[in-house]
């Protein structure tokens, strides 16, 4: 038994001739919060997928809490505790808090064959989780569209953790928002983790990913380039990797002859 | 302590108050779908009140009558709130009436079936047609307009060409005499609460025929069926889990099937529904007539979904609600009945009812707007 909650080993994906991943490790203990960055094509969505239970992995193996696992469909995943957030959340903004709270999963009550939607309770439960991560939802039956984007963030992500995840896959949680409101979903996404669950914060924005991860394993075209403690690395160190340092360098040679020639 | 102070904390971060508006009860209620539905409907009423208060129209038998219409438009708007909700459409519910009404009459007249096998054999059909529109839209992928709209053609076509192939015309008579005794048919046949005529006529209140029996003798089965299924409807969507299910499968079926909702059998249980809402209409209509018509049920489908549309329901699915889609058919079917009593020319009924449609879209994109308005 190992002290890791998850451990991704050597996972390889491939679409026909294409190898999307190749033999990426990703390992999380509870609390953990590990940052997987990339740039566009790195294989990230790819590789959600795969956490997901949406794709099955060709190659390596999947060990939850010590058992090897194999995912067959998306529910798989979620019934083992990995709850993964999309970018586009899963909600619908047209509908209430509450029922977007519950979509899919809603509680009953009264006899069988007449079993209700309890929303009495599921607006105590939806207004109280929120107020938990701070925010005041005046009204319960307000449509999700009147929210802002991070606290729509925050709805999806406190639903999954309401709905009892253990690991927790973000998908570009920030990508949308405003510096403030990125912050506060940080914010959050710390306390979640600090509560015990693992995080795997999946993003290409280095300033957002350094200050909250503990570790980040950086893709790049489909392979890993390692993983690092936040100690053994820094934030330049990071960028530089993502993007491909030589070619940020090459960049700046390039530059440089452009001043050169226009002078 | 700690955690209190932390929420209060990060409290102020979100609400940025004096950015904030307390939200008015009003416009609370203002943005229930079925607002704009409910003031037509009010507005109708005050309207032919003043023009037309004392033509007879706000008699027993004159409100039993725009109510029947009105109840018969609603048993299939409601199927079709419903579905639309759930973000589709059905362009067939029409040609479903005709189809169903030979359903029951043919197997009743010519093949000598009794007249509640019939009945149950028109129901299985619409299931089956329902199913079929559902698991088309769904499996392919295809905008369930075209998929119905196919299906409008298709039904039409097989009602009038088996019509004609059975029975060498396109009308089944002789259907009336067969209602008596069944066990069925008077689920669809019986006019209710006849006392209540009765007493109201021994007391003068309401007016009689020559013979002292009432004018209006009791309420349609129409009615008593539109305010069952509105009642359901409503209930459904508010108080279950399929209704959240609805909502959801409209609003964003990616979302919703992430989630767990099962997007594709709520959308054929709702094209289901449609169908089975229409052989409805057809055997009240055919039991009532005493016949089935192969033509019956012309263009119903786009009055169902225009009523759906001033109801409150979107276009683009996961909004709106079956007590709107009433109101609408209340409206659409006032209208149509009380402008016999007026001096307006009936022809005028039809650019009312595109008026009324193009309004209420108008005020449902505007709703719609506001709903999904971020801060």
């Amino acid at each position: 038994m190992s002290d890791y909650l998850v451990q991704f080993n050597n996972i390889s994906k491939f679409f026909g001739k294409v190898i999307a991943l190749k033999d990426v490790t990703m390992k999380l203990r509870k609390g953990e919060i590990m940052c997987l960055l990339g740039d566009n094509g790195a294989g990230k969505s790819t590789l959600i997928k795969t956490l997901a239970g949406v794709h099955k992995p060709d190659e390596g193996e999947i060990i939850i809490e010590g058992k090897k696992t194999i995912f067959d469909s998306p529910k798989d995943a979620l019934d083992m505790g990995i709850a993964t957030v999309y970018q586009d959340l899963a909600l619908v903004s047209l509908m209430s808090v509450t029922r977007n709270f519950f979509m899919g999963r809603e509680p009953l009550k009264g006899p069988p064959f007449f079993k209700t939607f309890d929303i009495e309770k599921a607006n105590e439960i939806a207004a109280e989780r929120m107020g938990q991560i701070g925010i005041d939802v005046r009204d319960p039956s307000q449509a999700v569209g009147t929210m802002s984007g991070g606290e729509r963030q925050c709805l999806a992500i406190s639903r999954a953790i309401y709905f009892g995840a253990k690991v927790l896959v973000l998908d570009e949680p920030t990508s949308a928002l405003g510096v403030h409101q990125a912050s506060v979903v940080l914010k959050y996404i710390v306390k979640a983790a600090s509560q015990g669950l693992a995080v795997i914060l999946i993003t290409h924005n280095v300033h957002h990913a350094y200050p909250v991860g503990n570790s980040f394993t950086v893709l790049n075209r489909g392979k890993s380039l390692g993983t690092y403690e936040k100690k053994d690395i820094s934030r330049e160190k990071l960028l530089s990797m993502m993007a491909g340092g030589e070619e940020l360098d090459k960049l700046e040679v390039e530059l440089k002859e452009m001043n050169r020639t226009s002078v | 302590m700690s955690t209190k102070s932390k929420s209060i904390a990060s409290k102020t971060d979100f609400n940025q108050d004096e950015r904030l508006q307390k939200v008015s009860k009003l416009k609370i209620l203002l943005n229930r779908p079925e607002l704009g539905a409910l003031g037509g409907a009010i507005l109708v009423f005050i309207f032919f009140g003043i023009v037309a208060g004392d033509t007879g129209m706000f008699s027993a038998y004159g409100i039993l009558n725009f109510l029947d219409v009105s109840a018969n438009l609603g048993i299939i708007a409601i199927a079709a709130a419903m579905l639309m909700i759930g973000g589709e459409f059905d362009l067939s519910i029409g040609s479903m009436i005709g189809f169903a009404g030979i359903c029951i009459a043919i197997p009743a007249i010519y093949w000598g079936w009794p007249l509640w096998m019939s009945i149950i054999f028109a129901f299985s059909m619409a299931v089956l047609v329902g199913y079929f529109n559902g698991i088309l839209v769904v499996r392919t992928g295809l905008p369930s307009f075209i998929v119905t709209l196919a299906m409008l053609f298709i039904l039409r076509g097989a009602t009038l060409a088996l019509t004609r192939l059975i029975t060498g015309r396109t009308q089944v008579p002789g259907l009336r005499v067969l209602i008596e005794n069944d066990p069925i048919a008077w689920i669809f046949a019986t006019d209710t609460f006849k006392w209540v005529f009765t007493w109201l006529g021994s007391m003068n209140l309401i007016a009689l025929r020559t013979d002292g029996t009432p004018l209006a003798t009791g309420i349609p089965p129409s009615v008593i069926w539109f305010i069952v299924l509105a009642i359901i409807s409503t209930w459904i969507l508010m108080k279950t889990r399929y209704g959240n299910w609805i909502f959801a499968s409209g609003g964003d079926k990616n979302g919703a099937n992430n989630v767990g909702v099962p997007v594709g059998r709520v959308k054929i249980s709702l094209f289901i529904g449609t169908a089975v809402a229409a052989t409805i209409f057809a055997t009240i209509q055919v039991l009532d007539a005493g016949s089935a018509d192969t033509m019956r049920g012309t263009l119903k489908e786009l009055e169902a979904i225009a009523a759906a549309v001033v109801g409150g329901c979107l276009l683009t699915g996961g909004y709106g609600s079956a007590i709107g889609a009433a109101f609408g058919a209340i409206i659409f079917g006032t209208v149509s009945m009380g402008i016999f009593y007026t001096d307006v020319d009936t022809d005028w009924f039809k650019v009312f009812l595109g008026a009324m449609m193009l309004v209420a879209v108008i005020f449902n994109n505007y709703i719609r707007r506001k709903v999904t308005e971020s801060k």
